[in-house]
């Protein structure tokens, strides 16, 4: 039985974060976006530095639709998905596109959940939907706050259900919650979000 | 910390541009406010209007600001893939065209690129007949370029990566000396090297090489200059000479981007077809 969200308004992105335990999430979670889904998303997931290749390909096995690592200065086109390339921050510039930098880390990370999310929501104001999965580190925590600061809607993964429940644990300490979903209710959830739209 | 205002950095360009001739006005903005942000930070300082004050009164303090403005961050055989069809394609073709060749390392950052060129070109057996020539906007980080030094942890993240490059034989330790907390590069492979300051945005085509070296820097520019920065470049290569950009930067859009062939897609490398 699917969960009914409702929505008093239409967003124009997604963004997701994930790091250890979340590949199984978001695989799943884009297999069962219905070919309609037209809401971009944009995610930044913690991966080995030194593997370019694969990434893209295993999420494209179960899913239909249009994943890509996007070049510098790439545009934010509807039905899209965007994954943020192995050993670069990914941000979204006023103008709705992509930017790259190899700035250093931040949490130990690039790409970086936080800088991906900050933008992200620079940009869309109040009309986005951030979304923080499983995870070893606080990365996406402070990212997921301007988010809720700038009045999007935040999700984590619910923490009983994640492999490893740091990362959305500690946005939950840092932020308001709007939702806290298993996969099976993200799906549902996003499905309802482009019913909006 | 409070949002930097586009206004602010307006402001803080054009005072810069004015007093010091340096023109960050066409930078990527997201990138350029984070450091921004940053010096305001780490230097304690309560707002863009105070720091543009500071840069105008103390021309001491620019040199900080630019050094933290630039992005210097580089490993050594960053994309292994890439330096593999450097040593194995690249460099081959060219040398068919001229056995001396003339490399540019466009924003060498502190050295890293550098480094691993001459590394490559020692292999090859052809350091000797090869002139490198490797600027940066910011002379203190061209300082670090000569210094030859690397951390003990960078020089971790080097190794992996020559390793990749060298089909998983490891040895980079071997073109090394081990020194305090790091390591220190021997110095007979970068003594032909000619280090100078020059900026990309500036425009100036300083001599003809037959093989650039640009990446990762463009992607810290908006599009309308790396349009431009492209025709700095394309004027800046022999006929047939080649053009390396990062893995993930574009140039598609660009008006003389019709001028060059690709020769890898995949590791971003375009041949000069025309002038």
């Amino acid at each position: 039985m699917s969960r009914v969200f409702k929505f008093d308004k239409k967003y124009k992105a997604i963004v997701i974060g994930g790091s250890a335990g979340s590949f199984p999430v978001i695989t799943k979670i884009l297999s069962e976006l219905p070919e309609d889904f037209d809401i971009p998303i944009i995610m930044a997931m913690h991966r080995l530095k030194h593997i370019r290749h694969g990434f893209i390909e295993a999420l494209s096995i179960k899913s239909t639709k249009h994943i890509i690592e996007p070049v510098d200065k790439e545009s934010i086109k509807k039905g899209v998905i965007y994954l943020a390339p192995a050993n670069y921050h990914m941000c979204v510039e006023l103008g709705n596109f992509i930017s790259l930098s190899t700035e250093p880390m931040i949490n130990n990370s690039r790409p970086a959940i936080d800088l991906t999310f900050e933008t992200a929501s620079y940009n869309y104001k109040d009309k986005i939907v951030g979304i923080i999965l499983s995870g070893a580190n606080k990365d996406g925590a402070h990212g997921l706050k301007k988010v809720k600061d700038r009045g999007g809607l935040t999700i984590i993964q619910d923490p009983s259900e994640c492999v490893i429940d740091t990362m959305p644990t500690a946005a939950q300490n840092v932020t308001e919650i709007d939702y806290i979903l298993k996969t099976d209710e993200i799906i549902d959830f996003l499905i309802c979000l482009n019913k909006v739209n | 910390m409070k949002e930097i205002e586009i206004a602010e950095v307006r402001s803080l360009t054009e005072s810069v541009k004015n007093k010091y001739g340096y023109d960050f006005s066409e930078y990527a903005l997201s990138s350029f406010k984070r450091r921004v942000s940053r010096v305001l930070e780490v230097h304690k300082i309560d707002s863009v209007s105070s720091l543009s004050q500071r840069l105008q009164n103390d021309p001491e303090y620019f040199k900080f600001f630019l050094t933290e403005i630039t992005v210097n961050l580089t490993e050594m055989f960053r994309d292994p893939s890439f330096w593999r069809i450097l040593r194995d394609q690249l460099l081959p073709e060219l040398l068919k065209v001229s056995p001396n060749l003339k490399i540019w390392h466009a924003g060498c950052s502190s050295g890293e690129e550098v480094y691993s060129m001459a590394i490559v070109l020692k292999e090859l057996g052809i350091l000797e007949n090869t002139k490198i020539f490797a600027t940066d906007i910011d002379h203190d980080i061209i300082k670090n370029a000569q210094n030859r030094f690397c951390k003990d942890k960078a020089f971790e993240i080097n190794k992996k990566n020559y390793e990749s490059y060298n089909n998983g034989n490891g040895g980079l330790e071997n073109y090394f000396s081990k020194i305090a907390e790091g390591y220190e590069l021997n110095a007979n492979l970068i003594s032909n090297v000619s280090y100078k300051e020059h900026n990309l945005v500036s425009g100036d085509v300083f001599s003809k090489f037959d093989l650039v070296l640009c990446r990762n820097v463009l992607i810290y520019f908006n599009q309308s200059l790396q349009n431009k920065v492209l025709t700095t470049l394309h004027k800046s290569l022999f006929k047939s000479g080649m053009l390396a950009i990062g893995s993930k930067e574009s140039l598609i859009w660009c008006e003389d981007m019709s001028k060059f062939t690709t020769i890898s897609s995949e590791e971003k490398v375009y041949k000069k077809i025309a002038e």
